[in-house]
Parts: C-alpha cells; structure tokens; sequence
C-alpha cells in the first residue's frame, strides 16, 4: 500500500471549509431541536395525559430509529404526498426532528432536577414567583443542563457526517469529492478522520472551557 | 395517496419480501451485538492494560489512550469509509458484512474500553490498598476484588451502547452490506411506495430497539440498587 | 537483635516530602505507639512500611534481612511477615466476612482451604464475630468491620502488625470493642505499630511511644517519659494540649 498525501494537500482548505458547515448544520438542528425539546419537556411537565403520551410517543419513535433512516424518510416519502425538499432541507429537518428527542429528554432531566427547597428558600425570602424562576430556578438549571447539551452537541457534529450520503458538502461530504478526484482514498479519509478528532477537541475544550468559568458546571476539561 | 399505498400493500408484504426484510433485520442485529461482544472483551482487555501503573508500560498505556479517544471523536461512516479503502488497497477480497465488522468492533471496543474505565475507576482505592498490602498482585486484585464490583456499573452503560449501535449500523448500507437500511433502499429502487418501505423499516427498527431499551431500564434497576448497597 | 530496624527511611507525596529520616528500632513482641499531630507522618510510615508508598531514599531490617522498597521481590517477602489494618477497614465489598478472612491466605498464600477456614473460625470467635461468617461488609457496624479487618490481618499469621488509626472511624461507642481485640493481641506478644489518638489506652499498652511532628521523629520514651516528662518543647505541646481534656 503505497500512500501519497502530497495529492490532497491542495484540497486541504476545501477540506476544512467543510469543518465549518458541519458545525453549523448541527448549531442550527441544535437551536431547533433546544425549542422544540423545550416546548416538549414543557408538556411532558404541564400537559394533560393525551399530551404527555404524545410527546413520551413521540420521543420514543425518534430515539429508537436512526437518523439516517428518518431523513430518508423525509427525503424520498414526503415528496409522495408533495412536500418536497432539497437534500439540505431534508437533512436539517431529520436532523432537528431527531434531536428535539433527545433534548427533551435531557431538558426534562433538567426540570426534574429543580430542587423543592430551592424554591420554598426563595420564597421565604420575599422573591416573587417570577423572581424565582429567574434568579434561582435557571441559573440552577443552565448549570445542570450545560454538560450533557455539550456533550450532545459534539455527538451531533460527529452526526452531519451523514449527510454526505445526500450529497451536502460538509466535511465527510467534501472529502467523497475529493475522493473522487483524487483517488487517494485512504489518505483522504484519514485525514478527514483527524479532521473531524481536532474539531470535537477544539470544541469540547472550547464547551468545558465555558461551562466551567462561564457557569460553573462540572465539566471534564479533557 | 392513500388508496395507492393500500393497494400496494399486498404486493409489498410477500412471504418472499417478509423473509427478505427479516434477514436483513437480523443482519443488523448481528452487526451490533457481535460488534459489542467483541468490542466488551477487547475493550475489557484495553481498560486492564490502561489502568497499569509500571513505568514500562507506558507506552503501551499511550497507544490504549491515543486508540480509544480517536474512535470515539471519528464519524462511524468515515471510519467505515476508512475500512473499506484500506482493505482494498491491501487486496484483501472481504465480504462487505466483514469490512462492516471490523469497523464496528474497532468502534465498539473504543466506547466500551471508555465504559469499563470509568467501572474499574467506581472501584473505591482502598479496596485496592487492601489487596495490595495483602500481596495481591494487579490481575489478582482484578479478578477477585475489582471486576465482580465493577461489572454492576459497567453492563447498563454496555447495553445502551449496544442499543445505540444498532443505530449506527444503518449506515453500513453505504457500503451495500445487507442489512435493514440496504434492504429498504432495495424495495425502494424496485418501485414501491417511499413511504411504505421507509416506514416498514422504521418500524422493523423501532420493534427491535424498543424491547430492548426497556429490557436495559430493568435492567439497570436490578443492578443499581445494588450498588447502593 | 531488634525484629525490625527503619534506617533512614525518607518519603514523598505529591512533590513534598512527608516523612524524613525515620529510625527506628522494634523488639520482638514490643508494642509500638506512634501519636502526633495530623499531617506529622504517621499514617504515611505506615503506608511506606507496608509497601504501598515507595520511600525515596531508607530501608529497612527484618529479622536481620534487608528490605530494599524497589526490589518488587523484597516486598512481597515482607509482606509475607506484616499486615496491615485500615483506618477504613478496607474490607471487600464483593465478599463475606469469611471470604474477606480467608481469600489472601488460600488465594495468595496458597494455604489449604481447610486449614485456613478452621483458623478464620477461631480468629473471628476471638473477636466476637462467631455468628456473622456469612454477612457482608455492608452489612456490618463500624466496629464490627474493624473487627472483621483484624480478623483478617491475623489469619495472615504475620509477624508483625500495623493498625492505622483503627478506632478513628468509628462512632465512639464502638471503639472498646475494637481496642479490646487489640488489647488482647498485645497480651499475647504480637509486634503491633499503633497509630492513634487514643491516649489512655496508648498509654496502657505500649511498651515505648513514638511521638512525630512535620515527617520527623521528634521523641521517643516509654508512655511515662512522653507523657509525664516530656524533654522536646514540641513534645511538651503536644503532649499539654491533648492531656488537658
């Protein structure tokens, strides 16, 4: 096996482009998928029992199915009863869909955590209701919420990866370009490899690096 | 819409398609459970060696710590990617089922290796001190000290993994290994209903992970109390 | 000839160093108390002497051999001749109290398994455990573990023994069931190397008293010289202060 990186160095820059729109994909299907595991956290909370058995049902269906399948879905199904969408629509929309599951989850966690005597402290200390929430209540929560929102948001960077499969050019995407004009197969899926390690390094010390001296949460800085 | 979707159903659900679709659904259930039983003694072996302490070993501890961090920070489909292309530019024939193996095993046992890590580490150090004291040596103290504690904590995170991965395996359909995924675009490209197949394989998924997690949530309380103990 | 000899035993932890030129010198059957302030060693010679923290520099003599800390060969040796008990016990949580007792000799030792189980028997009869063979750690009082954690160090038929801080732990009606055990092996003419706050019964068993402050030796006496006639200002301090109550 003779291998020959010199090939795709050129291609390097093309390369790392791709690094970006992959985070930016999974910001954009996170910000989506944080309202709506918000709204169905909320409901699991407040709702009447119809509600809850459809979130809990809804929940269920989506974290016990791969995401690759659910776009496909989306992708080749929806057309059948006219909605279309292009490969990125399709893509963003699976994606969102699948992660508001998993960030009810995590936000519901969240709530559950809201310690009674907290709130009963604040009270006793002339807070209003308001108040409580706003000054005791989601400083506690962000706290507890940070780490495993990080640490989903890189299980989601690492998840874009799929979307090449839809022709997208994020960065597993662009590496199947150069691929295919290059040929050097193992040397581009190698160095796309380290690509995507120092990417989920940069941003998991980047997140703990936060989540510590930005709010105090318990983070493993490694 | 409807009516066409009823009328294919008949011609969708065939002896011969059901046996199809069941085929590939256990290929997928294969996949990840032997990918799990391999990557549990492999990465059981790679925690052993990286919980070491000699001066000798270190580089041995090195390599473990460099192996399992990466494969848990690349993509499953680059890293099938990478099996693929590296077992063709070795000219080694493989079945795609076994490209798909190996890249779930090196997976598996990278998350798993992590899993046992943190088991071995719940292990309170003084049980440690006393075996040594005792002249224990390091893989006796394993043996009769550390892992029948520690396995309590390590199987629920193991079985979530492996309820995990089945996920994971759909995209070995790139590479045309016949599993679940594979079988739904096949049944696609032979012209039936987008939304009958991908929905039919939705629920073959949804069928197969959902026993499962509820097995492990019972799972994890059989064992969690006792971890209190 | 003393049973066992510290020559300049010197040790680190963490980039300081905690203890520094420790000598010591033990007759057979004596009973050795170490007392002092926390941080001043104690426990940590323990710990150097029993293997689990190599010294920088110091070894030791027993029974006339050599110990060198680096020579893996050496410690399992001694190790053959001292035990050690926790201050947290240590006992195995996957294990009965009998299973605790005996695993080492029948697992490490390679005893036969039935000599062994009819010494744990009398062992744990000795320290009032005859009914609990079958009960598990968490199971078990405070003292009870300590008990249990003796129990275990002597089926390993050492030579010598050391008890770390062994009543420290526990809640204070508990403690004379365990220094009654201890009274009792000092009675019967075992080496033992007591760490302790436990003055008064310091006082009563030791044949000489050890006092150590910052990682050095600061005196040694018999329990009436250290306590009634101190000679170092530190001892005198040390020794006023907890006296008073």
């Amino acid at each position: 096996m003779q291998l020959d990186f010199s090939a795709i160095w050129g291609h390097f820059p093309y390369l790392l482009g791709g690094a970006w729109i992959s985070l930016q994909v999974a910001f954009l299907a996170f910000a989506g998928g944080m309202l709506l595991g918000l709204i169905f956290a909320s409901l699991q909370a407040f709702g009447n029992r119809v509600a809850r058995r459809c979130v809990n049902g809804y929940i269920g269906f989506f974290m016990n199915t791969p995401q690759l399948v659910q776009i496909y879905f989306i992708f080749f199904a929806l057309p059948e009863i006219g909605v279309l969408m292009t490969p990125y629509e399709a893509v963003l929309l699976g994606m969102t869909l699948n992660a508001g599951a998993y960030l009810a989850e995590i936000q519901r966690a969240g709530f559950e955590s809201v310690q009674v005597t907290e709130m009963e402290a604040a009270e006793t200390m002339g807070f209003s209701r308001i108040q409580s929430i706003r000054y005791v209540i989601v400083p506690h929560i962000i706290k507890v919420l940070f780490p495993p929102l990080s640490n989903q948001y890189i299980i989601m960077t690492l998840g874009t990866s799929m979307a090449a499969i839809f022709g997208l050019e994020e960065l597993t995407g662009r590496a199947f370009n150069i691929n295919s004009e290059t040929f050097r197969s193992v040397e581009i899926f190698t160095v796309t490899a380290g690509v995507y390690i120092a990417i989920t390094f940069l941003a998991t010390l980047s997140l703990a690096l936060i989540g510590r001296y930005g709010f105090r949460a318990k983070m493993r800085l490694f | 819409m409807l009516e066409t979707l009823l009328n294919e159903i008949p011609r969708f659900f065939t002896y011969y398609n059901i046996v199809f679709l069941l085929k590939a659904l256990f290929a997928t259930f294969l996949l990840s459970a032997l990918g799990c039983i391999i990557g549990s003694v492999l990465g059981f072996l790679i925690a052993v060696g990286r919980n070491t302490t000699s001066r000798i070993l270190m580089p041995l501890r090195a390599a473990l710590i460099i192996y399992t961090e990466m494969f848990r920070r690349i993509p499953f489909l680059v890293t099938l990617m990478l099996a693929f292309f590296v077992f063709q530019a070795l000219n080694w024939d493989l079945p795609m089922f076994s490209v798909a193996l190996v890249t779930v095993c090196v997976i598996g046992t990278a998350f798993i290796a992590e899993i046992v890590r943190s088991g071995f580490e719940s292990v309170h150090d003084n049980q440690w001190d006393a075996a040594y004291a005792m002249n224990f040596s390091y893989l006796q103290t394993l043996r009769y000290v550390v892992v029948p504690q520690a396995w309590k904590v390590i199987l629920p995170p193991v079985f979530s993994f492996f309820i995990l991965f089945i996920k994971d395996t759909a995209l070995a359909s790139q590479i045309g290994v016949l599993e679940l995924t594979y079988a739904g675009k096949v049944m696609n490209n032979k012209g039936f209903s987008a939304t009958l197949v991908f929905g039919t394989i939705l629920v073959l998924y949804f069928s197969l992970s959902y026993p499962l997690a509820k097995f492990g949530q019972r799972l994890e309380k059989k064992l969690a109390p006792a971890r209190n103990r | 000839m003393p049973q066992l000899e510290i020559v300049n035993l010197k040790a680190s932890y963490g980039g300081q160093t905690v203890l520094e030129d420790i000598n010591m010198a033990v007759e057979k059957g004596e009973t050795i108390s170490l007392i002092g302030p926390s941080g001043s060693g104690k426990s940590t010679l323990l710990r150097v002497l029993t293997g689990l923290l190599p010294p920088i520099s110091g070894h030791i003599v027993l029974d006339g051999k050599k110990i060198d800390y680096n020579n893996k060969a050496q410690v399992q040796e001694l190790r053959r001749h001292m035990a050690i008990v926790f201050q947290q016990y240590n006992l195995f949580q996957n294990m009965s109290v009998m299973k605790n007792v005996t695993i080492a000799p029948i697992k490490i030792r390679g005893r036969p398994k039935k000599e062994v189980m009819e010494y744990a028997t009398q062992l744990l009869e000795r320290v009032g455990l005859a009914d609990k063979h079958d009960a598990y750690p968490d199971e078990l009082s405070g003292g009870q573990k300590q008990r249990v954690a003796i129990a275990r160090a002597l089926a390993l038929r050492p030579d010598i023994i050391l008890l770390d801080e062994v009543t420290a732990a526990l809640d204070p009606e508990l403690v004379n069931e365990v220094l009654d055990v201890v009274r009792l092996m000092a009675s019967q003419g075992m080496t033992m190397f007591i760490v302790s706050h436990e003055m008064a019964f310091v006082r009563e068993v030791s044949a000489k008293v050890v006092f150590m402050a910052g990682g050095h030796v600061v005196e040694v006496g018999t329990p009436e010289q250290i306590f009634d006639r101190p000679t170092q200002q530190r001892t005198k301090d040390f020794v006023g202060k907890i006296l008073r109550h």
